[in-house]
C-alpha cells in the first residue's frame, strides 16, 4: 500500500508540475527585520529522497512575504524530519532563527503531513501539526501550512491560501479573447470563470469572498453584473445609459458603491442596495469622480476625482457631504486600495510618463513609492494586509506582480498567459 | 526606489518535468462542457463542485452590431465624410481645432439624415487607471456628441459610450500609439 502510495506521488508530481514557472523574487534592498527561517524538505514515506513540492511553495510563500528569509536549500547544514533529530547549535552556526521539519505519509492518496515549528534562539519547540490533503489540494495545503508558519512566528494571520481574481486579454487567431479568472494567490491554479470577446473589467470580491463583480461590454457598453463562484450564475446589476463602472462591496454586503454617469456624460459616485437595487447619489460635481473604495468601518468612501484639474484622491463620509482631499504630492493619484487596518491607502502615483504603486499613511499623510516599473496599475491588499497586489507591464506584456508592504520585496506571479490585469486579492472566506 | 544592491534571487521551484497536455491553465474546451454539467455539479456541495462550478462559467454572448452604415446613402445635402476618428490631447476632452470642421459635416449629414444613428465611442491611451480612462473616454465622447448636437444633429441620433483604454488601436507603449489610442470614433449603424 505504502509503495502504491509513493509511486502514485511521483506520478502525479509529474503531471502537474508547470511549465517555465521559475519564480523570480527581487529583494531590492536588505529586509530588515525578516526572519531567517530553514524550511527542510519533508521525509517522504516510501522513498529515499525527500519531498521538495511541499516545501518549496511555503519557501515561496514566505519570501514573498518580505518578512521571513528562507535559507536556500542548499545551505541546509542538516535535514532532520523529526523534532528529537534537531540540533539547535548546528541552526545557531548560521544564525537561523526559525525552523521547520515534517514528514509526509502517502496513504490511499491521501497525504497526512506532519511538521513541528521551532524557536532556535530559545531552543525550543514551539508547536506541531499533523494535516491532511487529499492529491488535488496539496498545494493549497502547502499555503495552508504557511500560513501556520506565518502566525506562529508572527503572531499575524497568513493569507497564503487565498485566492486573486483578474483579467487576461489574449489575441488568437478570431481576435481578442477576455476571461475573468480566479487563481491560488501566488498565481497558481488559474480558473476560469467567465470567456468574453468584449473587454472585461474592474473585478471586485464581495466581502465573504463567494461572488465577483465586474464590469462586462458584451452588450457593447459597460455593464456591472455580480456572479456568484461556486455556481456561475450571474445577474445583471447596472445598465443604466453611460458608464456603469468601478463597483466596490461595502463591508457588509449590503451595498455597492459604483459609478454612473447617467445621461450628463459625467462620471459620478453612487451608492445602490443591492436588495431593493436602489441608489442614491453620493457625488455631483463637473469632474470625473470614480473609482470608489470603502474604508473597513463602512463610515467614508475614498475614491477618484479630477476636480482640482488632475487626478488625486478624496475621501467622503458614506452617508455624503462634502469630500475632503487626500493626496497632494504629484500631478496623478489615483485609484485608491484601502488595507484591511483602514490606516494605509495604496493608490496608483503617475508623474509624467511613469505610473507606480505608492502607500499614503492616513495617519501622517507620508507617501511611500514602493515600486519602480513604469506603468504600474490596480494595488490590492491582502486580506492581512502584509503584502500588495498589482499589474504592471513587463515587455509591452501585461503581468502581475506581489510587494511587500514596505517596497522590499518584489516578486513576479507565475503562469501567466497572454495579457493579465487588473489583479484583486480576495477576503478570507466567510 | 533604491536599485543599489539589488539582489536577484531566482528560485527554480519547479523543475521542468511536464507533459505538455498537462499545463495547468485554463483548457479551451471548458466552457462548453461545462455547460452539460453545471446544474449537477451546482448541486453538489462535496468538493469538487465549487472547482466545476468555477469552470462552468456563462458565455458572454454579445450581440453584434452592425459596423457598417446600412441606412446611410448617397441621396441628400450633405455627404457622409470619410474621416470617423478624432484625436486627443493628454487627460484632455477638447475638440482640436483641426478635427471642427469633419465633425461639423458628420453633423450636417445627421442633420439632413435624421434616421441614421451613431454610437461616439471614447477611447483613451493606456496611461493612468482604467475606471479613471472610462470616465474621461465618456467625457470625449460627449465632447463630440455635444459638439454634434449644437452644429445640428439631434440628440436622439447619438449614443455616447466609453471604451475607456480597453480598445486601442495600437497596442504599443510608446507617444505615437498613445496619440493613437487618444480617439473618438463615430460608429454608423443603420436603423
Amino acid at each position: 500500500m505504502r509503495r502504491c502510495g509513493a509511486i502514485f506521488l511521483m506520478s502525479w508530481l509529474m503531471l502537474v508540475r508547470p511549465a517555465a514557472a521559475d519564480l523570480t523574487i527581487e529583494i531590492t534592498q536588505g529586509v530588515d527585520g525578516a526572519l531567517p527561517i530553514a524550511v527542510v524538505p519533508f521525509a517522504l514515506s516510501g522513498s529515499t529522497e525527500a519531498d521538495t513540492f511541499v516545501t518549496s511553495i511555503i519557501n515561496a510563500d514566505l519570501a514573498r512575504s518580505g518578512r521571513f528569509t528562507p535559507l536556500p536549500g542548499r545551505d541546509l547544514l542538516a535535514q532532520p524530519h523529526r523534532a528529537s533529530d534537531v540540533d539547535y547549535r548546528t541552526w545557531r552556526t548560521i544564525n537561523v532563527e526559525g525552523l521547520v521539519v515534517g514528514r509526509i505519509r502517502v496513504e490511499a492518496g491521501v497525504y497526512n503531513i506532519q511538521f513541528e515549528l521551532f524557536d532556535i534562539v530559545r531552543g525550543v519547540q514551539m508547536k506541531g501539526y499533523t494535516v491532511k490533503a487529499a492529491t488535488r489540494d496539496l498545494r493549497q495545503t502547502a499555503h495552508q501550512i504557511s500560513d501556520l508558519i506565518y502566525e506562529a512566528y508572527l503572531g499575524e494571520k497568513g493569507a497564503f491560501a487565498t485566492h486573486i481574481a483578474y483579467v487576461t486579454e489574449i489575441r488568437g487567431k478570431q481576435g481578442k479573447r477576455y476571461s475573468l479568472q480566479v487563481a491560488d494567490a501566488d498565481g497558481f491554479n488559474p480558473k476560469t470563470v467567465l470567456d468574453s470577446v468584449q473587454p472585461l473589467m474592474s473585478p471586485a470580491w464581495s466581502p465573504d469572498g463567494k461572488k465577483l463583480a465586474y464590469v462586462s461590454f458584451e452588450n457593447q457598453r459597460p455593464n456591472i453584473y455580480i456572479q456568484e463562484l461556486a455556481t456561475g450564475t450571474r445577474s445583471l446589476v447596472s445598465s443604466f445609459p453611460g458608464l456603469n463602472g468601478a463597483p466596490a462591496w461595502s463591508p457588509d454586503g449590503k451595498r455597492m458603491a459604483l459609478v454612473l454617469s447617467q445621461t450628463s456624460g459625467n462620471a459620478d459616485i453612487y451608492i445602490m442596495n443591492l436588495e431593493t437595487r436602489q441608489l442614491s447619489r453620493l457625488t455631483d460635481n463637473y469632474a470625473i469622480d470614480t473609482e470608489p473604495v470603502w474604508t473597513p468601518d463602512g463610515a467614508a468612501v475614498l475614491f477618484t476625482s479630477d476636480r482640482g484639474g488632475g487626478p488625486q484622491l478624496y475621501r467622503v463620509a458614506s452617508s455624503g457631504g462634502t469630500p475632503e482631499r487626500l493626496t497632494f504630492d504629484g500631478s496623478y493619484n489615483a485609484r485608491a486600495a484601502i488595507a484591511p487596518n483602514g490606516r494605509t491607502v495604496a493608490f496608483v502615483h503617475g508623474e509624467g510618463n511613469v505610473y507606480r504603486i505608492a502607500v499614503l499613511d492616513l495617519e501622517t499623510g507620508s507617501v511611500q513609492v514602493l515600486t519602480d516599473s513604469r506603468l504600474d496599475e490596480s494595488p490590492s491588499f491582502a486580506p492581512n494586509g502584509s503584502m500588495i497586489l498589482y499589474a504592471t507591464n513587463d515587455k509591452g506584456r501585461g503581468v502581475m506582480c506581489a510587494v511587500s508592504v514596505d517596497g522590499k520585496v518584489r516578486q513576479r506571479l507565475a503562469l501567466q498567459e497572454g495579457d493579465t490585469r487588473e489583479p484583486a486579492w480576495s477576503p478570507y472566506k466567510k | 526606489m533604491v536599485k543599489q544592491g539589488l539582489k536577484r534571487v531566482t528560485m527554480a521551484l519547479l523543475p521542468v518535468l511536464v507533459l505538455a497536455a498537462c499545463s495547468s491553465a485554463p483548457k479551451k474546451g471548458d466552457t462548453s462542457g461545462a455547460e452539460q454539467s453545471a446544474p449537477s455539479a451546482a448541486a453538489d456541495e462535496s468538493t469538487p463542485a465549487q472547482t466545476r462550478a468555477l469552470d462552468s462559467a456563462p458565455v458572454a454572448q454579445p450581440k453584434a452590431i452592425s459596423e457598417t452604415p446600412a441606412a446611410v446613402t448617397k441621396g441628400g445635402d450633405a455627404a457622409l465624410p470619410a474621416t470617423r476618428v478624432i484625436y486627443f490631447d493628454y487627460d484632455d476632452a477638447t475638440i482640436r481645432a483641426e478635427f471642427r470642421e469633419v465633425l461639423a459635416a458628420h453633423a450636417r449629414y445627421l442633420a439632413s439624415h435624421p434616421n441614421v444613428r451613431i454610437t461616439v465611442q471614447g477611447h483613451c491611451d493606456e496611461r493612468g487607471t482604467r475606471e479613471y480612462n472610462m470616465g474621461l473616454g465618456e467625457r470625449r465622447a460627449n465632447a463630440v456628441k455635444k459638439f454634434l448636437s449644437l452644429q445640428g444633429a439631434g440628440g436622439k441620433q447619438m449614443e455616447a459610450v466609453s471604451f475607456g483604454e480597453e480598445r486601442p488601436v495600437d497596442s504599443g507603449h510608446d507617444d505615437a500609439a498613445w496619440a493613437k489610442n487618444r480617439r473618438v470614433e463615430i460608429v454608423y449603424s443603420g436603423r
